[in-house]
């Protein structure tokens, strides 16, 4: 099961054992996990950014998890001012960030305390020893009952590691002072030195990131000639110390053959949201008030002008949504972006857009709460709002997104159910999708879908004298929609509003058969999405008795554990749901076909309660709560762990 | 196709049987804009009528045009919505004094300051209708009420000034007694090209009667009600005896034109950039049985909200060309697997 190259990198998918490469003295690897962790300022997003774009470059697969603290500048060298950027890059397929890092760099006593616990052992250790100090080790709090501090480079707390120490900063300033960069602004440019020493170690080609810097850096030559002077520097270190001795390859990922892209889930997210504007042949208006982990996508959208995309950072969230419901009103594509907080104020809003049976999408990339909970971890615990937090019987379709490239898709989706059934419809992604990036073969423009649907142009209802007139109520029989009547269409003038209105004319009715029929209406038109769904599929065994029921972001590490439990011989299905309402119409008889259902979500069991109720299935939650996504692991022991019982 | 030179009254008026309480100050505000609307020439189509909720809320219901019948406070993000979407259409806000400045303050606020293209009427009743009779926030101090039966201790809010502090470009008041005074007041508001509020003196017989009756009945109106009119002299009284004199310490006071000179009196300039004048008029009456100061109190112009969209649209445009959505999924950079090795 595992393998184990000369560092001890353990290999999670394959038997194969690591094979000398061929490349001089580099020895092949299948797949190996990064994390660069160091203080908010010390740039190691950026690094991981970087690592992660000339891996993408190379051709490698790969997945990351960015993690940073809510606060813009934590106390510099504090626990709680982390901020890490795990990647994982392979050879092969792989779809989560990886569960434990076979390489930790951590560039100051406080990355290395927050971090350590998570590498595997025997893993490598580069730190950064310029910054094991004293008044560092002590913020970081690495002090001593008795009094002063411990330096866990000199204690033996990480003999079970292989720990490369790296004066990184002062290296960084001899390179820097020729230059005549000043020492402290020298000392910034020390991400780029471990960006140098990692990159010879898995021997990434040095010219995209030196390209990089250049064109990043170009307007202020003395940064970009210290950025371009410390990773060489760190590459050379690689090259001519003995320190770090072996270097590794991962040799590009035997993807389909195309063209491909790497996007983060917000990215490919606000680039679905464009695409659905062309699709439904709609200029898109967006509503939309900063909240983490969404705000990126108002920021990429407000890019987008030349699509007609119209974007407004509203004075709050009501009025994000209120924006976006009187765009679509007018004929627009209307969408608001948030996460769950702001879905909650947004509540009124959708009920009315449920009411007033226009399109709407509601974007919630999920995080950590209740309340303002932790704004840059993530969590998927807004179903529950997303499927009933409305008041009255309000029920709106529900798509979530499995995957940062999904998140594309799924926006497309959004979109053509909205326009489709007149109706606001609740995207779901999450922080950890929001953020992660993965490669995408570009789709063919020409493949997407038209979702196109016209406006209501004629009269469609003649009054008691015969005479043309428009009921803005009287529903398509098959899609249940109404017709969508913009203004500026003569003769089609209507009035649209909360209160509850009659079958067919739309006029005030406040009668009880009339309102028992507009509620039973609203939930049919609903209900009968489930047959222009397409039914779930069923990855794995068909005939297991274990089957992993999923949603959203889960579904990466989903994949891997039952692919990882299938090759050791047990059978297990996997079934993952993009639309959460109405469920797929084959999904109760395809769950009461195995023996166990588990349902894993970053929540305490939502799914699981809502498959129970409507399936009347022993569906049993794994429930994960702690800013983090599940790691394959988990779910593979819980997996086994079904299986025996 | 509805032909704009013909319509009349009656093609504005919906099929809908209006429902206030009879001898509601909202009826003569009805009347004022279906009078008014034929004569703006814009046909019913390219008109939206947007409200939040409250009694004046159902007025979209009332009128044959497009409407939308919002929630509580949030007329002026729907209204901005549909503004910044179709800048051909015609949009107006119809809220009240509850829906605009307690639930929806913050909203009204920010379409005056992004001054979108909309013709807001605040009916001010100094009163909750709807919910049968809770004091507002323009009730005066003291008011009793079913929510505040030992007297409202909330000092009120003046609706020209907090417009006037968001930066609005067309400040105006009326009442609901002059359906010619409104008509002229709305068809101004209409033709400012950005966020034109108005404040509209609306009865509430049934829960807050004649709260402005000292003001806006013909016989008090000589007396205590001043007429702004941009480039005159403000004055008022059956003979225009009196008027409004700005001292050196900046306070307006109400003076007797023979006692300081008709020179002294001060000009109306409604198209001053600087704000303060208007302020100042807007706060000249702290109750509703003073001289209180009716018409437009602020006119400028400033870049419309929609039309700044519009141009960078325009712009973004001709400086990318049209949005091509291959190249943008490429934005990134791109790379090649040739194939499977």
């Amino acid at each position: 099961m595992t393998d184990i190259a000369p560092t001890g990198h353990r290999e999670e998918t394959t038997t194969e054992v690591a094979v000398n490469g061929g490349h001089g003295e580099a020895t092949t690897l299948h797949r190996v996990v990064v994390r660069f962790a160091g203080d908010s300022g010390d740039g190691m997003q950026l690094t991981g950014d970087r690592f992660t774009s000339v891996s993408a470059a190379y051709g490698n697969d790969l997945s990351t998890l960015p993690e940073f603290p809510a606060e813009i500048r934590a106390p510099a060298g504090t626990v709680h001012g982390v901020s890490s950027f795990q990647v994982h890059i392979s050879d092969h397929p792989i779809t989560t960030p990886g569960d434990e890092p076979n390489v930790l760099v951590a560039m100051n006593p406080a990355a290395l305390r927050a971090d350590i616990d998570r590498l595997e052992p025997g893993g490598t250790l580069i730190v950064n020893e310029d910054n094991f100090d004293e008044r560092s080790l002590e913020k970081a709090g690495y002090t001593s009952p008795s009094g002063g501090t411990i330096n866990p480079l000199e204690d033996g707390s990480l003999d079970g590691y292989r720990v490369i120490r790296v004066p990184m900063t002062s290296l960084t300033k001899e390179v820097a002072a020729p230059l005549g960069v000043k020492p402290r602004d020298a000392e910034r440019s020390k991400n780029f030195f471990a960006l140098g020493l990692v990159s010879w170690m898995y021997t990434r080609p040095t010219e995209p990131t030196l390209d990089w810097i250049a064109t990043r850096f170009a307007a202020n030559e003395l940064v970009a000639a210290a950025n371009r002077a410390a990773f060489l520097a760190g590459y050379n270190f690689g090259e001519t110390t003995e320190a770090v001795g072996h270097r590794f390859e991962v040799r590009p990922a035997t993807l389909p053959a195309g063209e491909y892209t790497s996007v983060t889930g917000n990215t490919a997210l606000a680039w679905g949201i464009v695409a659905a504007g062309q699709l439904a042949k709609l200029p898109v208006t967006l509503g939309s008030y900063p909240i983490t982990p969404a705000s990126d996508i108002l920021h990429e959208l407000s890019k987008h002008k030349h699509f007609g995309v119209r974007t407004v950072q509203a004075e709050d969230e009501i009025a994000a949504a209120g924006m976006a419901l009187g765009a679509a009103f007018a004929g627009h594509l209307g969408v608001t972006t948030t996460s769950g907080p702001g879905v909650m104020l947004k509540g009124e809003t959708i009920s009315l857009a449920v009411s007033v049976e226009l399109p709407m999408i509601i974007v919630d990339i999920q995080r950590g709460g209740p309340s303002t909970g932790l704004p840059t971890k993530t969590e998927a615990a807004d179903l529950n709002i997303a499927l009933f937090g409305r008041s009255g019987e309000a029920p709106l379709p529900v798509v979530a997104a499995r995957s940062p490239v999904h998140c594309f898709e799924a926006a497309i989706e959004a979109a053509r159910i909205a326009v489709k059934y007149r109706t606001p419809v609740i995207l779901l992604s999450d922080g950890y999708l929001a953020n992660g990036s993965e490669p995408w073969q570009l789709p063919d423009i020409d493949d997407l879908p038209d979702i196109a649907v016209p406006f209501a142009r004629d009269p469609n209802h003649v009054d008691a004298d015969g005479n043309p007139e428009f009921w803005p109520y009287l529903r398509d029989p098959q899609t249940l929609a109404r017709p969508w009547a913009i203004p500026g269409t003569p003769g089609l003038m209507h009035r649209v509003g909360g209160l509850e209105k009659e079958d067919g004319s739309g006029n005030i009715s406040y009668t009880p058969d009339n309102h028992q029929r507009m509620v039973d209406l609203r939930a049919a038109k609903v209900a009968a999405i489930a047959a222009d769904i397409p039914p779930v599929e069923i990855a794995g065994d068909v005939d297991a008795g274990v089957c992993v029921l999923g949603w959203g972001s889960t579904w990466a590490a989903i994949d891997a554990a039952v692919e990882r439990r299938r090759r050791a011989g047990d059978k297990v299905a996997h079934v993952h749901l993009m639309h959460l309402n109405p469920l797929p119409p084959n999904l109760g008889d395809v769950l009461r076909s195995f023996r166990s259902i588990l349902v894993p979500e970053l929540n305490l069991g939502q799914l699981a309660r809502v498959v129970r109720a409507e399936f009347l299935v022993d569906a049993r939650p794994i429930s994960k709560v702690q800013g983090l996504p599940f790691t394959s692991r988990e779910l593979e022991a819980a997996i086994e762990g079904a299986q025996a019982s | 196709m509805t032909d704009t030179t013909l319509t009349s009254k009656k093609d504005w008026a919906s099929d809908q049987e209006v429902r206030w309480c009879p001898g509601c100050g909202d009826y003569g505000i009805l009347l004022a804009v279906q009078q008014l609307m034929p004569e703006l020439g814009v046909p019913p189509e390219n008109t939206v009528f947007v409200s939040g909720i409250g009694c004046s809320s159902r007025f979209p219901y009332y009128m044959n045009t497009y409407g939308f019948h919002g929630i509580h406070g949030r007329a002026p993000a729907l209204a901005t919505g549909i503004a910044i979407a179709r800048p051909d259409l015609d949009v107006w806000v119809i809220t009240g004094d509850g829906d605009g400045l307690s639930i929806g303050g913050n909203h009204l606020i920010h379409a005056l300051r992004r001054n979108v293209n909309l013709t807001i009427l605040l009916f001010n009743n100094r009163i909750y209708g709807l919910t049968k009779g809770q004091y507002s926030p323009t009730s005066e101090v003291g008011k009793v009420t079913k929510s505040t039966p030992f007297g409202s201790i909330d000092p009120p809010f003046n609706p020209l000034a907090v417009a006037l502090g968001a930066e609005a470009t067309f400040v105006a008041r009326t009442h609901d007694l002059d359906r010619k005074h409104m008509m002229e007041v709305f068809r101004a508001a209409h033709d400012h090209r950005g966020a034109a509020f108005v404040e509209i003196f609306q009865n509430c017989n049934v829960f807050n009667d004649g709260q402005f009756a000292d003001i806006t009945k013909k016989q008090h109106r000589d007396e205590r009600l001043i007429d702004l009119v941009h480039g005159e002299p403000i004055r008022f009284g059956a003979n225009r005896e009196r008027g409004v004199v700005m001292g050196s310490d900046g306070q307006l006071r109400l003076v007797d034109v023979d006692t300081v000179g008709e020179d002294a009196i001060l000009v109306h300039d409604a198209k001053r950039d600087d704000p303060s004048l208007a302020f100042a008029l807007a706060r000249l009456s702290t109750d509703d049985h003073s001289p209180t100061p009716f018409g437009i109190f602020r006119q400028v112009v400033r870049q419309e909200y929609a039309s700044a969209i519009g141009a960078q649209l325009a712009q973004a445009s001709e400086r990318k060309g049209p949005g091509d959505l291959a190249a943008l999924l490429r934005s990134n950079g791109t790379w090649t697997v040739a194939g499977t090795n």
